[in-house]
Protein backbone atom coordinates (compact mmCIF):
# COMPACT_ATOMS: atom_id res chain seq x y z
CA UNK A 1 0.00 0.00 0.00
CA UNK A 2 2.87 2.36 0.85
CA UNK A 3 4.41 1.88 -2.58
CA UNK A 4 1.08 2.53 -4.30
CA UNK A 5 0.54 5.73 -2.29
CA UNK A 6 4.09 6.83 -3.07
CA UNK A 7 3.55 6.25 -6.79
CA UNK A 8 0.29 8.23 -6.82
CA UNK A 9 1.65 11.24 -4.93
CA UNK A 10 4.96 11.21 -6.79
CA UNK A 11 3.08 11.30 -10.12
CA UNK A 12 0.91 14.19 -8.93
CA UNK A 13 4.01 16.01 -7.67
CA UNK A 14 5.90 15.68 -10.95
CA UNK A 15 2.88 16.53 -13.09
CA UNK A 16 1.91 19.60 -11.07
CA UNK A 17 5.53 20.80 -10.90
CA UNK A 18 5.70 20.61 -14.69
CA UNK A 19 2.43 22.53 -14.95
CA UNK A 20 3.88 25.28 -12.72
CA UNK A 21 6.56 25.88 -15.36
CA UNK A 22 4.54 25.18 -18.50
CA UNK A 23 1.18 26.84 -17.85
CA UNK A 24 0.83 30.39 -19.11
CA UNK A 25 -1.62 31.80 -16.60
CA UNK A 26 0.21 33.06 -13.46
CA UNK A 27 -2.62 32.31 -11.01
CA UNK A 28 -3.04 28.77 -12.38
CA UNK A 29 0.74 28.26 -12.02
CA UNK A 30 0.53 29.36 -8.39
CA UNK A 31 -2.34 26.94 -7.75
CA UNK A 32 -0.39 24.06 -9.27
CA UNK A 33 2.51 25.00 -6.99
CA UNK A 34 0.13 24.66 -4.02
CA UNK A 35 -0.86 21.21 -5.30
CA UNK A 36 2.83 20.32 -5.64
CA UNK A 37 3.48 21.37 -2.04
CA UNK A 38 0.53 19.32 -0.81
CA UNK A 39 1.64 16.18 -2.65
CA UNK A 40 5.17 16.70 -1.32
CA UNK A 41 3.67 16.81 2.17
CA UNK A 42 1.83 13.56 1.42
CA UNK A 43 5.18 11.99 0.40
CA UNK A 44 6.66 13.05 3.74
CA UNK A 45 3.67 11.41 5.44
CA UNK A 46 4.34 8.17 3.55
CA UNK A 47 7.90 8.38 4.91
CA UNK A 48 6.50 8.67 8.48
CA UNK A 49 7.72 12.27 8.86
CA UNK A 50 4.46 13.75 10.16
CA UNK A 51 5.91 16.93 11.61
CA UNK A 52 7.76 17.94 8.46
CA UNK A 53 4.70 17.08 6.35
CA UNK A 54 2.32 19.31 8.27
CA UNK A 55 4.80 22.15 8.62
CA UNK A 56 5.26 21.94 4.85
CA UNK A 57 1.52 22.55 4.38
CA UNK A 58 1.31 25.15 7.16
CA UNK A 59 4.26 27.26 6.02
CA UNK A 60 4.46 26.83 2.24
CA UNK A 61 0.90 26.09 1.13
CA UNK A 62 -0.86 27.98 3.93
CA UNK A 63 1.27 31.10 4.34
CA UNK A 64 3.80 31.73 1.58
CA UNK A 65 1.62 30.77 -1.38
CA UNK A 66 -1.30 32.78 0.00
CA UNK A 67 0.91 35.87 -0.07
CA UNK A 68 2.10 34.98 -3.59
CA UNK A 69 -1.49 34.62 -4.75
CA UNK A 70 -2.37 37.88 -3.01
CA UNK A 71 0.27 39.74 -5.03
CA UNK A 72 -0.67 38.00 -8.30
CA UNK A 73 -4.31 38.91 -7.86
CA UNK A 74 -3.46 42.43 -6.83
CA UNK A 75 -1.48 42.95 -10.00
CA UNK A 76 -4.22 41.11 -11.94
CA UNK A 77 -1.76 39.63 -14.43
CA UNK A 78 -3.20 38.28 -17.64
CA UNK A 79 -1.90 35.38 -19.68
CA UNK A 80 1.77 35.47 -20.53
CA UNK A 81 1.66 36.87 -24.08
CA UNK A 82 5.34 37.34 -24.76
CA UNK A 83 6.31 36.24 -28.29
CA UNK A 84 9.15 36.74 -30.74
CA UNK A 85 12.63 35.43 -31.46
CA UNK A 86 14.07 36.38 -28.06
CA UNK A 87 11.37 34.38 -26.32
CA UNK A 88 11.90 31.37 -28.61
CA UNK A 89 15.65 31.33 -27.92
CA UNK A 90 15.02 31.48 -24.19
CA UNK A 91 12.56 28.63 -24.42
CA UNK A 92 15.02 26.40 -26.30
CA UNK A 93 17.78 27.16 -23.78
CA UNK A 94 15.39 26.39 -20.92
CA UNK A 95 14.41 22.99 -22.33
CA UNK A 96 18.10 22.21 -23.02
CA UNK A 97 19.17 23.05 -19.48
CA UNK A 98 16.25 21.07 -18.03
CA UNK A 99 17.14 18.01 -20.11
CA UNK A 100 20.79 18.31 -19.09
CA UNK A 101 19.82 18.42 -15.40
CA UNK A 102 17.57 15.38 -15.83
CA UNK A 103 20.35 13.35 -17.48
CA UNK A 104 22.78 14.44 -14.79
CA UNK A 105 20.38 13.41 -12.03
CA UNK A 106 19.78 9.99 -13.57
CA UNK A 107 23.53 9.38 -13.94
CA UNK A 108 24.21 10.49 -10.36
CA UNK A 109 21.52 8.43 -8.71
CA UNK A 110 21.77 5.25 -10.81
CA UNK A 111 24.24 3.40 -8.52
CA UNK A 112 21.84 3.61 -5.54
CA UNK A 113 18.55 4.12 -7.31
CA UNK A 114 16.11 2.98 -4.63
CA UNK A 115 17.31 3.82 -1.13
CA UNK A 116 19.82 6.42 0.03
CA UNK A 117 22.28 5.86 2.88
CA UNK A 118 20.66 5.34 6.27
CA UNK A 119 20.83 8.36 8.58
CA UNK A 120 22.20 8.26 12.11
CA UNK A 121 18.67 8.17 13.56
CA UNK A 122 17.13 4.74 13.07
CA UNK A 123 13.37 4.50 12.48
CA UNK A 124 13.03 2.64 15.80
CA UNK A 125 14.71 5.46 17.74
CA UNK A 126 12.54 8.09 16.03
CA UNK A 127 9.41 6.11 16.80
CA UNK A 128 10.37 5.67 20.46
CA UNK A 129 11.15 9.35 21.08
CA UNK A 130 8.34 10.69 18.90
CA UNK A 131 8.77 12.38 15.54
CA UNK A 132 8.32 15.98 16.70
CA UNK A 133 10.53 15.51 19.76
CA UNK A 134 13.31 14.07 17.59
CA UNK A 135 13.18 16.98 15.11
CA UNK A 136 13.23 19.47 18.00
CA UNK A 137 16.14 17.79 19.73
CA UNK A 138 18.21 17.67 16.54
CA UNK A 139 17.44 21.30 15.69
CA UNK A 140 18.66 22.44 19.09
CA UNK A 141 21.73 20.20 19.25
CA UNK A 142 23.48 19.07 16.09
CA UNK A 143 21.93 21.69 13.79
CA UNK A 144 21.85 24.56 16.29
CA UNK A 145 24.25 26.79 14.36
CA UNK A 146 22.51 26.61 10.95
CA UNK A 147 19.16 26.96 12.73
CA UNK A 148 20.19 30.16 14.52
CA UNK A 149 21.86 31.45 11.35
CA UNK A 150 18.57 30.99 9.44
CA UNK A 151 16.66 32.93 12.06
CA UNK A 152 19.21 35.75 11.79
CA UNK A 153 18.83 35.84 8.00
CA UNK A 154 15.05 36.04 8.37
CA UNK A 155 15.37 38.83 10.95
CA UNK A 156 17.61 40.84 8.60
CA UNK A 157 15.11 40.35 5.76
CA UNK A 158 12.27 41.50 8.02
CA UNK A 159 14.15 44.61 9.15
CA UNK A 160 14.95 45.34 5.51
CA UNK A 161 11.29 45.08 4.52
CA UNK A 162 10.26 47.42 7.34
CA UNK A 163 12.93 49.96 6.40
CA UNK A 164 11.91 49.95 2.74
CA UNK A 165 8.21 50.28 3.63
CA UNK A 166 8.82 53.10 6.11
CA UNK A 167 11.16 55.05 3.82
CA UNK A 168 8.68 55.14 0.96
CA UNK A 169 5.84 56.34 3.14
CA UNK A 170 7.90 59.20 4.63
CA UNK A 171 8.80 60.49 1.17
CA UNK A 172 5.12 60.33 0.23
CA UNK A 173 4.18 62.40 3.28
CA UNK A 174 6.69 65.08 2.37
CA UNK A 175 5.31 65.32 -1.15
CA UNK A 176 1.80 65.70 0.24
CA UNK A 177 2.96 68.45 2.60
CA UNK B 1 -18.94 -13.46 0.83
CA UNK B 2 -15.89 -15.68 1.43
CA UNK B 3 -13.65 -13.26 -0.44
CA UNK B 4 -14.89 -10.38 1.72
CA UNK B 5 -14.20 -12.35 4.92
CA UNK B 6 -10.69 -13.14 3.68
CA UNK B 7 -10.14 -9.47 2.85
CA UNK B 8 -11.19 -8.49 6.36
CA UNK B 9 -8.55 -10.81 7.83
CA UNK B 10 -5.86 -8.46 6.55
CA UNK B 11 -4.95 -5.73 9.06
CA UNK B 12 -4.54 -3.11 6.29
CA UNK B 13 -8.03 -3.74 4.93
CA UNK B 14 -9.60 -3.78 8.38
CA UNK B 15 -7.91 -0.49 9.25
CA UNK B 16 -9.18 1.17 6.07
CA UNK B 17 -12.73 -0.15 6.58
CA UNK B 18 -12.88 0.99 10.22
CA UNK B 19 -11.53 4.43 9.31
CA UNK B 20 -14.08 4.74 6.49
CA UNK B 21 -16.95 3.83 8.82
CA UNK B 22 -15.82 6.43 11.38
CA UNK B 23 -15.43 9.05 8.67
CA UNK B 24 -18.93 8.41 7.31
CA UNK B 25 -20.47 8.55 10.80
CA UNK B 26 -18.75 11.83 11.65
CA UNK B 27 -19.51 13.32 8.25
CA UNK B 28 -23.25 12.68 8.58
CA UNK B 29 -23.24 13.84 12.18
CA UNK B 30 -21.44 17.02 11.25
CA UNK B 31 -23.77 17.80 8.32
CA UNK B 32 -26.84 17.37 10.52
CA UNK B 33 -25.35 19.54 13.24
CA UNK B 34 -24.48 22.21 10.66
CA UNK B 35 -28.02 22.41 9.32
CA UNK B 36 -29.46 22.75 12.81
CA UNK B 37 -26.74 25.23 13.74
CA UNK B 38 -28.12 27.51 11.03
CA UNK B 39 -31.61 27.08 12.49
CA UNK B 40 -30.21 27.88 15.94
CA UNK B 41 -28.40 30.93 14.61
CA UNK B 42 -31.64 32.28 13.14
CA UNK B 43 -33.57 31.55 16.34
CA UNK B 44 -30.93 33.26 18.49
CA UNK B 45 -30.77 36.21 16.11
CA UNK B 46 -34.54 36.45 16.35
CA UNK B 47 -34.44 36.36 20.13
CA UNK B 48 -31.73 39.05 20.33
CA UNK B 49 -33.63 41.28 17.92
CA UNK B 50 -36.99 40.66 19.69
CA UNK B 51 -38.67 38.73 16.86
CA UNK B 52 -39.74 35.06 16.61
CA UNK B 53 -37.27 33.76 13.99
CA UNK B 54 -38.21 30.81 11.71
CA UNK B 55 -41.51 29.32 12.99
CA UNK B 56 -43.54 28.25 9.91
CA UNK B 57 -42.06 24.97 8.64
CA UNK B 58 -42.93 22.22 11.11
CA UNK B 59 -43.40 22.63 14.86
CA UNK B 60 -41.34 25.61 16.11
CA UNK B 61 -39.88 25.82 12.60
CA UNK B 62 -37.82 22.69 13.23
CA UNK B 63 -38.10 21.51 9.60
CA UNK B 64 -36.72 24.80 8.30
CA UNK B 65 -33.19 23.37 7.64
CA UNK B 66 -34.63 20.63 5.41
CA UNK B 67 -36.66 23.18 3.48
CA UNK B 68 -33.59 25.42 3.10
CA UNK B 69 -31.44 22.62 1.72
CA UNK B 70 -34.15 21.58 -0.76
CA UNK B 71 -34.48 25.17 -1.91
CA UNK B 72 -30.73 25.44 -2.41
CA UNK B 73 -30.67 22.30 -4.55
CA UNK B 74 -33.43 23.53 -6.86
CA UNK B 75 -32.09 27.04 -7.38
CA UNK B 76 -30.52 28.03 -10.69
CA UNK B 77 -26.79 27.41 -11.02
CA UNK B 78 -25.27 30.57 -12.39
CA UNK B 79 -21.71 30.95 -13.65
CA UNK B 80 -20.80 34.52 -14.59
CA UNK B 81 -19.42 35.22 -18.08
CA UNK B 82 -15.64 35.54 -18.21
CA UNK B 83 -15.31 33.78 -14.87
CA UNK B 84 -12.44 31.36 -14.51
CA UNK B 85 -14.70 28.27 -14.73
CA UNK B 86 -12.43 25.64 -13.18
CA UNK B 87 -11.36 27.73 -10.21
CA UNK B 88 -14.94 28.94 -9.78
CA UNK B 89 -16.02 25.31 -9.27
CA UNK B 90 -13.07 24.31 -7.08
CA UNK B 91 -13.38 27.18 -4.58
CA UNK B 92 -16.59 26.01 -2.80
CA UNK B 93 -15.12 22.52 -2.38
CA UNK B 94 -12.00 24.03 -0.83
CA UNK B 95 -14.27 25.77 1.69
CA UNK B 96 -15.63 22.48 3.03
CA UNK B 97 -12.84 19.90 2.71
CA UNK B 98 -10.22 21.40 5.10
CA UNK B 99 -12.82 21.78 7.86
CA UNK B 100 -13.88 18.14 7.47
CA UNK B 101 -10.26 16.95 7.47
CA UNK B 102 -9.42 18.76 10.69
CA UNK B 103 -12.46 17.19 12.35
CA UNK B 104 -10.74 13.81 12.00
CA UNK B 105 -8.28 14.62 14.81
CA UNK B 106 -10.77 16.08 17.31
CA UNK B 107 -11.14 13.74 20.32
CA UNK B 108 -14.81 13.72 21.31
CA UNK B 109 -14.49 11.13 24.06
CA UNK B 110 -11.83 8.83 25.51
CA UNK B 111 -12.13 6.48 22.55
CA UNK B 112 -14.26 8.56 20.16
CA UNK B 113 -11.90 9.99 17.59
CA UNK B 114 -11.20 9.08 13.98
CA UNK B 115 -7.45 9.09 14.51
CA UNK B 116 -5.08 10.26 17.22
CA UNK B 117 -2.03 11.36 15.24
CA UNK B 118 0.90 12.66 17.27
CA UNK B 119 0.74 16.02 15.46
CA UNK B 120 -3.02 16.56 15.80
CA UNK B 121 -2.81 20.25 16.59
CA UNK B 122 -0.67 20.86 13.51
CA UNK B 123 -3.30 19.15 11.36
CA UNK B 124 -5.85 21.67 12.62
CA UNK B 125 -3.53 24.66 12.13
CA UNK B 126 -2.46 23.66 8.62
CA UNK B 127 -6.02 22.91 7.51
CA UNK B 128 -7.30 26.23 8.85
CA UNK B 129 -4.48 27.94 6.95
CA UNK B 130 -5.69 26.25 3.74
CA UNK B 131 -9.20 27.62 4.33
CA UNK B 132 -8.09 30.99 3.00
CA UNK B 133 -7.87 29.62 -0.54
CA UNK B 134 -11.61 29.02 -0.80
CA UNK B 135 -12.48 32.65 -0.16
CA UNK B 136 -9.56 34.15 -2.06
CA UNK B 137 -10.10 32.00 -5.14
CA UNK B 138 -13.88 32.32 -5.00
CA UNK B 139 -13.51 36.09 -4.98
CA UNK B 140 -10.92 36.16 -7.75
CA UNK B 141 -12.53 33.69 -10.16
CA UNK B 142 -15.94 35.43 -10.08
CA UNK B 143 -14.59 38.26 -12.26
CA UNK B 144 -16.41 40.78 -10.11
CA UNK B 145 -14.88 43.82 -8.41
CA UNK B 146 -16.77 43.42 -5.13
CA UNK B 147 -15.96 39.72 -4.94
CA UNK B 148 -12.27 40.41 -5.64
CA UNK B 149 -12.14 43.06 -2.92
CA UNK B 150 -13.80 40.66 -0.49
CA UNK B 151 -11.31 37.91 -1.38
CA UNK B 152 -8.30 40.21 -0.95
CA UNK B 153 -9.58 41.50 2.36
CA UNK B 154 -10.09 37.98 3.58
CA UNK B 155 -6.63 36.75 2.63
CA UNK B 156 -5.03 39.71 4.42
CA UNK B 157 -7.23 39.22 7.47
CA UNK B 158 -6.84 35.46 7.76
CA UNK B 159 -3.06 35.50 7.27
CA UNK B 160 -2.72 38.18 9.96
CA UNK B 161 -4.93 36.49 12.54
CA UNK B 162 -3.59 33.00 11.87
CA UNK B 163 -0.26 34.07 13.39
CA UNK B 164 -1.83 35.18 16.67
CA UNK B 165 -3.96 32.02 16.72
CA UNK B 166 -0.95 29.73 16.27
CA UNK B 167 0.96 31.63 18.96
CA UNK B 168 -1.94 31.41 21.42
CA UNK B 169 -1.97 27.58 21.14
CA UNK B 170 1.67 27.38 22.26
CA UNK B 171 0.79 28.06 25.93
CA UNK B 172 -1.31 24.87 26.31
CA UNK B 173 1.28 23.00 24.20
CA UNK B 174 4.06 23.95 26.63
CA UNK B 175 1.93 22.80 29.56
CA UNK B 176 0.93 19.49 27.97
CA UNK B 177 4.25 18.77 26.30
CA UNK B 178 2.49 17.07 23.39
CA UNK B 179 1.06 17.94 19.98
CA UNK B 180 -1.44 15.10 20.15
CA UNK B 181 -4.92 16.34 21.04
CA UNK B 182 -5.62 13.23 23.14
CA UNK B 183 -2.39 13.92 25.04
CA UNK B 184 -3.46 17.53 25.60
CA UNK B 185 -6.82 16.44 27.02
CA UNK B 186 -5.13 13.87 29.27
CA UNK B 187 -2.88 16.61 30.68
CA UNK B 188 -5.99 18.57 31.77
CA UNK B 189 -7.58 15.87 33.96
CA UNK B 190 -7.07 17.82 37.19
CA UNK B 191 -7.20 21.47 36.05
CA UNK B 192 -8.33 22.68 32.61
CA UNK B 193 -5.79 24.94 30.91
CA UNK B 194 -8.18 27.89 30.85
CA UNK B 195 -7.13 28.46 34.48
CA UNK B 196 -3.46 28.59 33.49
CA UNK B 197 -4.02 30.41 30.21
CA UNK B 198 -7.07 32.72 30.36
CA UNK B 199 -5.31 35.23 28.10
CA UNK B 200 -4.40 32.63 25.48
CA UNK B 201 -8.03 31.41 25.55
CA UNK B 202 -9.28 34.96 24.95
CA UNK B 203 -6.83 35.47 22.07
CA UNK B 204 -7.78 32.10 20.59
CA UNK B 205 -11.50 32.92 20.68
CA UNK B 206 -11.00 36.38 19.13
CA UNK B 207 -8.82 34.99 16.34
CA UNK B 208 -11.33 32.17 15.87
CA UNK B 209 -14.00 34.77 15.09
CA UNK B 210 -11.63 36.38 12.59
CA UNK B 211 -10.63 33.06 10.98
CA UNK B 212 -14.25 32.07 10.42
CA UNK B 213 -15.06 35.55 9.04
CA UNK B 214 -17.85 36.09 11.54
CA UNK B 215 -18.99 39.45 12.84
CA UNK B 216 -17.37 41.60 14.16
CA UNK B 217 -14.66 40.40 11.74
CA UNK B 218 -16.91 39.82 8.70
CA UNK B 219 -15.18 42.37 6.49
CA UNK B 220 -14.74 39.94 3.56
CA UNK B 221 -18.52 39.93 3.12
CA UNK B 222 -19.44 43.33 4.56
CA UNK B 223 -22.90 43.78 3.02
CA UNK B 224 -23.00 47.54 3.28
CA UNK B 225 -19.70 47.95 1.41
CA UNK B 226 -19.20 44.90 -0.81
CA UNK B 227 -22.72 43.58 -1.69
CA UNK B 228 -21.90 40.09 -0.36
CA UNK B 229 -18.13 40.06 -0.75
CA UNK B 230 -16.41 36.96 -2.10
CA UNK B 231 -19.60 34.98 -2.71
CA UNK B 232 -21.52 37.70 -4.57
CA UNK B 233 -21.62 35.66 -7.80
CA UNK B 234 -22.33 32.27 -6.23
CA UNK B 235 -25.76 30.70 -6.23
CA UNK B 236 -27.50 27.41 -5.54
CA UNK B 237 -25.54 24.62 -3.85
CA UNK B 238 -22.16 26.23 -4.58
CA UNK B 239 -23.22 29.10 -2.35
CA UNK B 240 -24.51 26.45 0.06
CA UNK B 241 -21.03 24.93 0.20
CA UNK B 242 -19.53 28.23 1.35
CA UNK B 243 -22.20 28.37 4.04
CA UNK B 244 -21.54 24.75 5.01
CA UNK B 245 -17.80 25.44 5.16
CA UNK B 246 -18.30 28.47 7.40
CA UNK B 247 -20.41 26.55 9.91
CA UNK B 248 -18.21 23.43 9.79
CA UNK B 249 -15.25 25.72 10.54
CA UNK B 250 -17.08 27.22 13.51
CA UNK B 251 -17.72 23.74 14.91
CA UNK B 252 -14.11 22.65 14.36
CA UNK B 253 -12.60 25.76 15.93
CA UNK B 254 -14.94 25.53 18.93
CA UNK B 255 -14.07 21.85 19.32
CA UNK B 256 -10.35 22.69 19.26
CA UNK B 257 -10.93 25.46 21.83
CA UNK B 258 -12.73 22.95 24.07
CA UNK B 259 -9.86 20.49 23.64
CA UNK B 260 -7.03 22.97 24.22
CA UNK B 261 -8.45 25.09 27.02
CA UNK B 262 -11.59 23.60 28.58
CA UNK B 263 -10.38 20.07 29.24
CA UNK B 264 -12.07 18.26 26.32
CA UNK B 265 -14.09 15.29 27.50
CA UNK B 266 -12.88 15.42 31.11
CA UNK B 267 -15.22 16.76 33.79
CA UNK B 268 -16.57 15.96 37.24
CA UNK B 269 -19.48 13.62 38.25
CA UNK B 270 -19.71 11.58 35.05
CA UNK B 271 -17.75 8.33 34.50
CA UNK B 272 -14.98 8.36 31.89
CA UNK B 273 -17.06 6.45 29.33
CA UNK B 274 -19.69 9.23 29.30
CA UNK B 275 -17.00 11.88 28.68
CA UNK B 276 -18.54 12.80 25.33
CA UNK B 277 -21.46 14.42 27.24
CA UNK B 278 -19.05 16.93 28.76
CA UNK B 279 -17.39 17.49 25.39
CA UNK B 280 -20.66 18.28 23.64
CA UNK B 281 -21.92 20.42 26.55
CA UNK B 282 -18.79 22.59 26.40
CA UNK B 283 -18.96 22.69 22.61
CA UNK B 284 -22.58 23.87 22.78
CA UNK B 285 -21.67 26.74 25.11
CA UNK B 286 -18.89 27.93 22.79
CA UNK B 287 -21.15 27.68 19.72
CA UNK B 288 -23.70 29.83 21.50
CA UNK B 289 -20.96 32.39 22.29
CA UNK B 290 -20.13 32.56 18.56
CA UNK B 291 -23.74 33.44 17.69
CA UNK B 292 -24.18 35.74 20.66
CA UNK B 293 -21.11 37.77 19.61
CA UNK B 294 -22.26 37.97 16.00
CA UNK B 295 -25.61 39.54 16.85
CA UNK B 296 -24.22 41.85 19.54
CA UNK B 297 -21.14 43.65 18.22
CA UNK B 298 -20.85 46.01 15.24
CA UNK B 299 -18.21 45.41 12.54
CA UNK B 300 -14.61 46.62 12.86
CA UNK B 301 -13.19 49.23 10.53
CA UNK B 302 -10.51 47.78 8.26
CA UNK B 303 -7.52 49.71 9.68
CA UNK B 304 -8.68 48.87 13.21
CA UNK B 305 -8.82 45.20 12.29
CA UNK B 306 -5.24 45.18 11.00
CA UNK B 307 -3.88 47.30 13.86
CA UNK B 308 -5.64 45.12 16.43
CA UNK B 309 -4.27 41.90 14.94
CA UNK B 310 -0.67 42.99 14.44
CA UNK B 311 -0.12 45.51 17.24
CA UNK B 312 -2.22 44.04 20.06
CA UNK B 313 -3.00 40.33 19.62
CA UNK B 314 0.32 39.14 18.16
CA UNK B 315 2.63 40.87 20.71
CA UNK B 316 0.28 39.80 23.50
CA UNK B 317 0.41 36.17 22.36
CA UNK B 318 4.22 36.34 22.16
CA UNK B 319 4.45 37.88 25.65
CA UNK B 320 2.17 35.10 26.89
CA UNK B 321 4.55 32.46 25.51
CA UNK B 322 7.46 34.16 27.27
CA UNK B 323 5.59 34.43 30.60
CA UNK B 324 4.36 30.82 30.40
CA UNK B 325 7.82 29.43 29.64
CA UNK B 326 9.38 31.46 32.47
CA UNK B 327 6.77 30.32 35.00
CA UNK B 328 7.05 26.75 33.78
CA UNK B 329 10.80 26.94 34.39
CA UNK B 330 10.40 28.16 37.98
CA UNK B 331 7.35 26.03 38.93
CA UNK B 332 7.72 22.84 36.85
CA UNK B 333 5.36 20.69 38.97
CA UNK B 334 1.77 20.73 37.64
CA UNK B 335 -0.86 21.69 40.22
CA UNK B 336 -2.85 24.58 41.61
CA UNK B 337 0.28 26.57 42.59
CA UNK B 338 1.45 26.56 38.97
CA UNK B 339 -2.07 27.30 37.73
CA UNK B 340 -2.58 30.37 39.94
CA UNK B 341 0.91 31.72 39.19
CA UNK B 342 0.16 31.54 35.46
CA UNK B 343 -3.29 33.03 35.98
CA UNK B 344 -1.69 36.00 37.73
CA UNK B 345 0.83 36.37 34.90
CA UNK B 346 -1.97 36.36 32.30
CA UNK B 347 -3.97 38.90 34.29
CA UNK B 348 -0.96 41.24 34.46
CA UNK B 349 -0.41 40.98 30.70
CA UNK B 350 -4.11 41.59 30.06
CA UNK B 351 -4.05 44.75 32.22
CA UNK B 352 -1.00 45.98 30.29
CA UNK B 353 -2.75 45.33 26.97
CA UNK B 354 -5.90 47.18 28.08
CA UNK B 355 -3.77 50.14 29.16
CA UNK B 356 -1.78 50.29 25.90
CA UNK B 357 -4.27 49.30 23.21
CA UNK B 358 -6.08 52.68 22.86
CA UNK B 359 -2.76 54.12 21.64
CA UNK B 360 -2.19 51.29 19.19
CA UNK B 361 -5.68 50.99 17.70
CA UNK B 362 -6.88 54.53 16.96
CA UNK B 363 -10.58 55.28 17.28
CA UNK B 364 -12.49 57.50 14.86
CA UNK B 365 -12.21 60.46 17.28
CA UNK B 366 -8.43 60.04 17.43
CA UNK B 367 -8.15 59.90 13.64
CA UNK B 368 -10.23 63.07 13.18
CA UNK B 369 -8.16 64.89 15.82
CA UNK B 370 -4.95 63.82 14.09
CA UNK B 371 -6.24 65.00 10.72
CA UNK B 372 -7.17 68.38 12.12
CA UNK B 373 -3.78 68.80 13.75
CA UNK B 374 -2.02 68.02 10.45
Amino acid sequence: MTVALFAVFATVLVASSLMVVLHRHPVTCALFLVLAFCSLAALYLVLQAQFVALVQILVYAGAIMVLFLFVLMYLNLKRDLEEGLHHQVRRVIGWGMGGLLLVEGVLLFRPEWAVGPLGRETPQAVHAAGNTEMVGRLLYSRYLFPFELTSLVLLVAMVGAVVIGKGRRRRGDEEAA
Amino acid sequence: MGALARLLQQPDARFVLLALLKIVAILFGLLTVVSYLIYLERKIAGHIQARPGPNRVGPLGLLQPAADVLKLFFKEEFVPAEANKVVFHIAPMLAVIPALISFSVVPMGPAITVTDVNVGLLVFLSMSSLGVYAITLGGWSSNNKYALLGGLRSSAQMVSYELAMGMSTIGPLLLAGSLSLVGIVNAQRAIPFVVHQPLAFLIFMITALAETNRAPFDLPEAESELVAGFHTEYSSMKWGFFFLGEYANIIVISAIAVTLFLGGWSGPWLPESLGFVWFFAKLGVLLFVFMWVRWTFPRFRYDQLMAFGWKVLLPLALANILATSALLFFIPAPGWRQAWAMFAGSAALFALAVALSPRLVPSRVDLLARREAA
